[in-house]
C-alpha cells in the first residue's frame, strides 16, 4: 500500500523472509517515516546546510537522550503499563552525579556504574509494585515521580550542588575525532545506533514477542506460559536504565539543573504514539518509537527555524502534536 | 427507594422487617468500594491527630478543620470531573492550564467592576464547555488517545497563558473573592458547599440517569456499547465537557480565594495528576467502568489531611513528597490486595 515507505532510508536492505516481515511491520506503522522525511525535507529547505553531515549528526547528538527514552518507553508501552518516572528519574541521575562527582575525573566510571544501577533499581521497584502488588503503573509511577524528586532534593537541600568532571561530560558532548568527511563521530550517536539496534534484536527475541504477546492478551499470554510478571519487570528495569543512560547524556548537553529532566517522560510517551505504539500495549515497533522521537526532536528544530516566539513555541507543539498523532491514527485504520 | 440499589440489596429489601433492612443497609455501605477509603480516611485522620497532639500541635481547632476543607475543595471539585472522565475510560491531563486559564480570564473579565462579575462566571463557563468539547471531538472524532489529546490540549492552553499573560492578573472584585472564598458558616466554608452541590449533582448523574448508566457502560467496554446500540461518542464528549467545566470552577474558586488570576496556580497546585491520584485513592479503576464521585471524595480528603499534616508537623517541602508518593502507592496496594481477595 504505502509506497513512500520505500523511501525511508537504510532499511529493507534485508532479504529474505524476516526482511520480508520486517518490511511489512514497517509499512503497517510506515506513515511516521513519511512524517520524519518531510520534516527533514522542509527543514532542509529552510536550512539547506541540515543535511550537511555535520549539522545534521549535531541533530542526532542532540536527540539522542530522547530517542533512547522513547525505546524504554516503548517496552513498557507495549507491555500495556505506563512510566511516569522517567524524567524525574533523568533530574536524579544528574543531580546525584554532580554531588558525587564534585569535580574529580577519577570519580567518573565508579559513579557511571552507580547511575546505572539506581535506574535498574527504580525500575525493579517500579516493576514490581506495579506488577506483584497490583498497583496500576499509572499510579505506582506517579508515586515514584514524587518520592525521587523529593529525595534527591532532601539530601541535596534543595538545590542541585557540586559538579561535573570534564571526562564525565565528554560522554554527552565529545565523540571519535579525525572521522573523514564528518569529522568528530559524537559518543550519543554511537550510543543512540548501539541501544537502537539492539533494542531492534531484542524485540525480535523470545522476549520480545513475549513483552508484545503480555500487553496484547495478558492472560492468553499467561495460559501459554510466559511469565507475564518476570517479563513487566524487565521492561520497567529497561525504561529505568535506559532513562539512567539519557540523564548520563543529558549532563553532558546541559548543565546541572534542577529542571533537566521535567516533562521529559511526557514527550517519551509523545514520541512512542506518535510512532504508532498503541497505549494499552501490544501494537507498535520500537523502530516507529524511535523515529517518533526523531520526528518530535526535528519537530522542535523546524519551529525553531519558523522564528515561532518562545511563547507560542507550546501552542504549536500541541496542535501539530495532536495532528500527528490523529494522522497516524487515520492511516493506521486505513491500512487494517 | 431501594428498588434502584445494586442487587445485593435487593434480597434483603424484599423482606419487611424493619431490622433485616437497615442490616442490609449496613451490608450494603461495607461491601460499596468506597468503604475501604473511608476505612482509610478514618486511619490517617487518627493517625495524623495522634502524631500532631504529641508534638504538641493543634489538631482539632476550628481554624485547622476550616484549613482541610477549603483545602479540600480545590483539589474536590476538579477531581469530581476527572472521575467522569476515568470511570469513562479516558482522563485529562489538561485540567492544570485549565484551571489557571480560568483564574486569568476571571480577573481579567471581572477588572475590579461589580456589573462584570455574572459575564465574567458565564465567560468562564463558556470556556469549560468550549475546551471539554473540544477535547471530546479530538478523542472521539480524530481517534486521538485521551492521554496524547489532553496533553496536547494542556500544551496549547499553556502557550495561549505565556503568550498573553506575563503574571499575575489583577482584577477580581473584593465581593466576589470575600463572598466565595473567605465566607463561612460555622467551621463550614461556603465554598465546601459549593463542593458538596457538585459531588450531589454528578453523584445523581452518575447513579440516576441515563447518561450515568452510559458512562458505565462506556467505560466498561466501548466496543459492546457501540454494539449494543449507545451513542458512545456523545456519552465521552459530554463527559469531557462536565469535566472542563469543573475545572474551570476551580478556576473561579481559586481566583476568588486568591483574589487574582495567575499563570502557574493550576501548574504549581499539580491538579492534574493530583486529581488522578485522588480518583484512584477513591476506589476508581483507572481503566474505567468501576467507582464514583463518593470514594473520590474520600481520596480528596486522605490528601487534605496529610498536606495538613505536613505542614503542622512543619515537614521539609521534599520530605513531604516522598512520604505522599509512599502513602499514595500503598494505599493503592492495599485496595488492590481486597478486590484480588475478593475476586
Amino acid at each position: 500500500m504505502s509506497t513512500e515507505n520505500v523511501a525511508a532510508p537504510g532499511f529493507g536492505s534485508d532479504t529474505g523472509d524476516r526482511g520480508r516481515r520486517f518490511l511489512r511491520s514497517l509499512m503497517s506503522t510506515g506513515t511516521i517515516f513519511v512524517l520524519l522525511l518531510i520534516l527533514w525535507v522542509w527543514i532542509t529547505i529552510l536550512n539547506p546546510t541540515f543535511a550537511e553531515p555535520g549539522p545534521f549528526l549535531a541533530y542526532l547528538k542532540r536527540s539522542a537522550p530522547l530517542v533512547i527514552l522513547a525505546a524504554g518507553a516503548y517496552f513498557v508501552l507495549v507491555s500495556g503499563n505506563f512510566d511516569l518516572s522517567v524524567g524525574s528519574l533523568v533530574t536524579v541521575i544528574v543531580v546525584v552525579a554532580a554531588r558525587l562527582i564534585d569535580g574529580d575525573p577519577s570519580n567518573t566510571w565508579p559513579v557511571i556504574i552507580l547511575l546505572l544501577l539506581i535506574g535498574v533499581v527504580v525500575g525493579f521497584v517500579n516493576g514490581f509494585i506495579s506488577t506483584v502488588l497490583r498497583v496500576p503503573s499509572f499510579i505506582t509511577t506517579l508515586g515514584m515521580l514524587l518520592i525521587l524528586n523529593g529525595a534527591v532534593f532532601l539530601w541535596t537541600g534543595g538545590a542541585p550542588r557540586g559538579a561535573l568532571a570534564d571526562n564525565f561530560r565528554s560522554i554527552g558532548r565529545q565523540g571519535i575525532n579525525g572521522i573523514p568527511w564528518i569529522e568528530q563521530l559524537p559518543w550519543s550517536v554511537i550510543l543512540l545506533f548501539v541501544i537502537g539496534g539492539a533494542s531492534v534484536l531484542l524485540m525480535r527475541s523470545d522476549f520480545g514477542r513475549q513483552l508484545i504477546a503480555t500487553g496484547d492478551n495478558e492472560r492468553a499470554a499467561r495460559l501459554s506460559g510466559v511469565r507475564v510478571d518476570r517479563v513487566r519487570i524487565m521492561a520497567f528495569v529497561l525504561s529505568g536504565t535506559l532513562a539512567a543512560v539519557a540523564g548520563i547524556l543529558l549532563a553532558g548537553f546541559g548543565g546541572v539543573s534542577a529542571q533537566v529532566g521535567q516533562g521529559l517522560e511526557f514527550d517519551a510517551i509523545t514520541a512512542c504514539v506518535l510512532g504508532g505504539v498503541v497505549l494499552g500495549g501490544g501494537r507498535g515497533s520500537v523502530v516507529a518509537a524511535m523515529a517518533g522521537a526523531l520526528t518530535l526532536e526535528a519537530l522542535f528544530t523546524w519551529l525553531n527555524l519558523q522564528g515561532i516566539s518562545g511563547a507560542l513555541e507550546d501552542t504549536v507543539q500541541g496542535v501539530i502534536i495532536i495532528a500527528a498523532v490523529s494522522f497516524a491514527s487515520y492511516r493506521l485504520r486505513g491500512a487494517r | 427507594m431501594t428498588v434502584v440499589d445494586p442487587p445485593e440489596q435487593s434480597a434483603g429489601s424484599r423482606a419487611a422487617s424493619r431490622s433485616e433492612r437497615v442490616a442490609g443497609w449496613r451490608v450494603g455501605v461495607l461491601a460499596s468500594p468506597a468503604a475501604p477509603v473511608y476505612g482509610a480516611l478514618i486511619g490517617i485522620f487518627i493517625l495524623s491527630w495522634i502524631v500532631v497532639t504529641i508534638k504538641g500541635g493543634e489538631f482539632l481547632t476550628v481554624p485547622n478543620i476550616v484549613n482541610m476543607l477549603q483545602r479540600s475543595v480545590a483539589l474536590g471539585i476538579v477531581a469530581v470531573g476527572q472521575t467522569v472522565v476515568i470511570l469513562l475510560g479516558s482522563l485529562d491531563l489538561s485540567v492544570a492550564q485549565l484551571i489557571s486559564l480560568a483564574s486569568l480570564l476571571t480577573a481579567t473579565t471581572m477588572d475590579g467592576k461589580e456589573a462584570n462579575v455574572v459575564p465574567a462566571i458565564a465567560l468562564v463557563l463558556a470556556l469549560g464547555v468550549g475546551v471539554g468539547l473540544v477535547n471530546g471531538l479530538i478523542i472521539t472524532k480524530l481517534r486521538v488517545n485521551a492521554f496524547i489529546a489532553t496533553l496536547g490540549t494542556a500544551l496549547v492552553i499553556s502557550g495561549f497563558i505565556q503568550n498573553r499573560w506575563d503574571g499575575p492578573a489583577q482584577g477580581v472584585t473584593n465581593s466576589f473573592s470575600q463572598d466565595l472564598g473567605y465566607t463561612r458558616f460555622g467551621v463550614i466554608p461556603l465554598s465546601f458547599f459549593l463542593l458538596a452541590v457538585i459531588v450531589v449533582v454528578v453523584w445523581f448523574i452518575l447513579r440516576n440517569t441515563r447518561f450515568g448508566y452510559r458512562i458505565y457502560a462506556v467505560g466498561g467496554s466501548e466496543d459492546v456499547s457501540k454494539l449494543s446500540g449507545l451513542r458512545t461518542h456523545r456519552a465521552i464528549i459530554a463527559g469531557h465537557v462536565l469535566c472542563s467545566l469543573t475545572a474551570v470552577i476551580t478556576g473561579l474558586f481559586l481566583a476568588s480565594r486568591l483574589g487574582a488570576g495567575t499563570p502557574t496556580v493550576g501548574t504549581d497546585g499539580g491538579y492534574d495528576l493530583e486529581s488522578i491520584a485522588a480518583v484512584v485513592l477513591g476506589g476508581t479503576a483507572l481503566t474505567g467502568g468501576r467507582g464514583g464521585v463518593i470514594g473520590t471524595i474520600g481520596g480528596v480528603f486522605i490528601l487534605a489531611v496529610l498536606d495538613n499534616t505536613f505542614n503542622q508537623l512543619e515537614l521539609n517541602a521534599f520530605l513531604k513528597d516522598v512520604v505522599r508518593g509512599i502513602i499514595i502507592i500503598a494505599a493503592v496496594a492495599v485496595y488492590a490486595r481486597r478486590q484480588e481477595k475478593k475476586a
